[in-house]
């Protein structure tokens, strides 16, 4: 050891190690050290070290483990020269110390355990949605503050705070790092999959701006899915993970070379990704055996009867609608509801599915949702009723907040 | 830690209720208090008189006025309170989810500040 070359190795041995598993260290020692920020500068202090010592030491033999412990002692000793200068803090150094001196506390099931407990913090339903999403992308995956800024058009700032007031009501509010009991385990399971469906959607529908789609959080949102069932294989999770693949594999498909929308029925299919369909149907068909069908895993179910279809004619309509039928029952709501009605007028013809939309909209539901004028306008427009579609494509126009679908909206208007 | 359960609910709608209605409803909060009595949650708790007993004390410059009411209206109004002893926020969310009054209202639940 010693030679330049040896050291950028173990340097590259170091990299390595904190890609892989930087955030199983973070999440142990937050459960160690019973703080975020008191663990986020212990793994980065643990870190230090190990580019100082293992060139000079050579590569222990469990590096992560070696992080651990080396990250909660040097946190146990920074926390002593403090307490020299507030004596506060000598109470909770020597518990801590009594705890490391208890428990070696990184055995490999505590450590995945660690895993779900940071997982199922982040998503704590007494935290805005919004900290829920920016503390999960920034613990849980270790996306940087700037990154999650950027990736939802907000400034870093802002997310910086929404970060550090989300710690500041884990810690002040007494939110536990641990994973729900069972009879708690599918209500908080509903808070943490919505979470990873809304990273998911931001990064696939891109709610505003100019690009169509933001591949990066459709990536960080799948890779979070398969941690979950990695962790805990509930059928829900697998539907949300099923439905995300299935989503992402079209993702070529829905624009254009120039970057406009392409509808499901006119993109070209064999630009679809098929491993990712082979992924997706296979965890959909794991899913419903396991008997208890949620909502993701029925979305997921009609995204798979999609994916199946080697051309748009193809589609299993009946079945669709069929899948939708459960789907009202289990989420009975309006947005549901138009989407059923658009596979029953795909089903019966324009008018069945015109119908049904009006009634929706007759009830004041959806009526400042773009999607339901812009099918709307389709269904009119598909009946030869060319008036009623032009009203309800400028009712979508006027909704729209995306630049390729108000560019959609408008040849489609202008083709009228 | 230490929680306060403040609970709010519609004064009109618990002064409309009947006779045997209120016993009822009198009845689970008497099951709920000895339940946390017994499962070691309770410190303290009690109902409050009407917001329409209510007095709003303020102080600017050394004057110190007083009015009637709550300095707010809002549709649900603070009802009672309940202090309790809890492991951390999901225990306290659990005895505050059994509080007869969250089907009806709402319960907003605050740890208590603890000055070190």
């Amino acid at each position: 050891m010693g030679s330049e070359d040896a050291d950028d190795q173990v340097r590259a041995a170091v990299d390595a190690v904190y890609r892989a598993d930087s955030r199983r260290v973070l999440a142990t020692l937050i459960r160690l050290l019973g703080d975020f920020d008191l663990a986020e500068e212990a793994m980065h202090e643990a870190f230090a070290a190990a580019v100082e010592q293992w060139p000079r030491d050579g590569m222990p033999a469990n590096p992560r483990a070696w992080l651990v412990s080396t990250g909660r002692f040097k946190s146990i000793t920074a926390m002593r020269r403090r307490a020299r200068f507030d004596a506060s803090l000598t109470e909770l150094a020597e518990r801590l110390e009594a705890a490391a001196r208890e428990t070696g506390g990184d055995d490999e099931e505590s450590v995945e355990d660690d895993r779900l407990r940071l997982i199922f913090t982040c998503c704590h339903p007494a935290l805005t949605p919004d900290a829920q999403i920016a503390l999960t992308l920034r613990e849980v995956c270790g996306l940087t503050t700037e990154e999650i800024a950027s990736a939802f058009f907000t400034s870093p700032s802002t997310v910086a705070q929404r970060i550090v007031r989300a710690k500041a009501k884990i810690r002040d509010a007494g939110i536990p790092y641990q994973v729900p009991a069972v009879a708690d385990l599918a209500e908080r399971l509903d808070s943490v999959l919505h979470v990873v469906y809304l990273v998911f959607n931001e990064g696939y529908f891109a709610s505003s701006g100019e690009a169509l789609t933001r591949h990066d959080l459709s990536g960080e949102a799948i890779r979070l899915g398969r941690l979950l069932i990695e962790l805990l294989p509930e059928p829900e999770a697998i539907g949300l993970l099923a439905l995300m693949l299935l989503h992402e594999s079209r993702r070529a498909a829905r624009t254009s070379a120039d970057g406009e929308l392409v509808l499901l029925a006119d993109q070209d299919r064999s630009r679809w990704n098929g491993d990712q369909i082979a992924e997706g149907s296979a965890l959909v068909e794991r899913a419903l055996t396991m008997r208890r069908l949620g909502p993701y895993t029925l979305q997921a179910a009609i995204a798979a009867v999609h994916a199946g279809a080697a051309t748009a004619a193809a589609t299993d309509w009946p079945q669709i609608v069929a899948l939708y039928d459960i789907l009202v029952r289990a989420d009975p709501a309006p947005v549901v509801e138009l989407n059923r009605a658009a596979a029953v007028a795909m089903r019966d013809g324009p008018l069945a599915g015109l119908t049904l939309i009006d009634a929706i909209l007759a009830r004041g539901d959806l009526a400042v949702y773009v999607h339901a004028h812009s099918a709307r306008a389709d269904l009119c427009r598909r009946l030869g009723r060319a008036d009623e579609a032009r009203a309800s494509y400028r009712r979508a126009l006027e909704l729209t907040r995306q630049e390729p679908e108000r560019r959609f909206l408008e040849r489609r208007l202008a083709s009228l | 830690m230490k929680y306060l359960c403040l609970i709010y609910d519609e004064e009109k709608k618990m002064a409309g209720m009947s006779k045997s209605e209120g016993d009822a409803f009198m009845g689970e909060y008497g099951a709920f208090t000895e339940s946390v009595k017994s499962s070691g949650h309770y410190l303290g708790g009690n109902p409050l008189q009407p917001v329409h007993t209510a007095t709003t004390i303020r102080s600017r410059n050394g004057k110190v006025s007083t009015t009637d009411g709550p300095f707010a209206e809002t549709k649900e109004q603070l009802g009672g309170y309940y202090l309790i002893e809890a492991k951390d926020l999901n225990d306290a969310i659990q005895v505050a989810s059994r509080i007869p009054s969250v089907k009806t209202g709402s319960i907003e639940v605050r740890p208590i500040m603890v000055f070190s």
